[in-house]
């Protein structure tokens, strides 16, 4: 399940439905949050930007390409967007499968790939009401890159 | 036409979400980018301060692509999601 959302989303809900299969073994689960600080600043909220033709679709592709690297039997990717603040749940992405070691590098994976392919764009607003777009980071890219692609 | 689209500080630097131009003028995707930095000397000073990336018809795409009528380009900063 792909979903892009304003609204909050519920991890024992996502849990339960990722588990429902007899056949699931191990599911691995990432959470990203709004945090208050970056690059030496507080910061207050966020507005996430994305380009909604484009959004699932860069994300079905994330996902088929872990699908031919690991087993994967159910996964669910929510991205929030719209106005965020502090501590607010941005991402979920979580991953079942039959075995543990499937499960972390698919989930691992899609948030490294989600980072720097998927068209999302985050804009900080400091405590002082100014407003920044948030840069890209090279780490991220260095991520993607020890999946060798 | 070619619909063109800009996205997060792109969009706000050029003041511009989105604009259609004649697929004569834009054959392919250099061909369009270096239309786009004629239209305005403001537009050239943005276009140019930094790499961006481009999609076309919602793939990103990191060579030339040759266009038709009726496709559609975005321009945007590297992306920051997750």
């Amino acid at each position: 399940m792909i979903s892009i959302q304003t609204a909050d989303f519920n991890q024992q809900q996502e849990y339960d439905r990722l588990r429902a299969s007899t056949q699931i073994g191990a599911v691995v689960t990432f959470t990203g949050l709004v945090r208050d600080f970056n690059q030496g600043e507080s910061v207050t909220s966020l507005v996430l930007e994305h380009y909604p033709a484009m959004t699932e679709k860069s994300l079905q592709e994330i996902v088929a390409i872990a699908q031919q690297r690991w087993l994967i039997d159910e996964f669910t990717i929510i991205h929030r967007v719209g106005e965020l603040t502090v501590s607010d749940q941005i991402v979920f992405v979580g991953i079942a499968s039959a075995h543990r070691g499937d499960a972390f590098a698919a989930c691992e994976f899609i948030m490294d790939y989600l980072k720097t392919q998927a068209p999302f764009w985050k804009k900080e607003v400091m405590e002082d009401g100014q407003s920044r777009w948030v840069d890209a980071r090279e780490t991220d890219q260095d991520a993607l890159h020890k999946w060798q692609i | 036409m070619i619909k063109v689209l800009f996205f997060a500080k792109l969009s706000e630097l050029l003041d511009c979400k989105e604009l259609f131009i004649e697929a004569d003028n834009a054959k392919d995707t250099k061909q369009l980018f270096e239309y786009l930095l004629s239209l305005n000397p403001a537009w050239q000073t943005v276009l140019n301060s930094q790499p961006w990336l481009k999609a076309v018809n919602q793939t990103m795409q990191s060579g030339d692509v040759n266009l038709k009528d009726g496709d559609e380009v975005a321009f945007f900063p590297p992306v920051t999601g997750g």
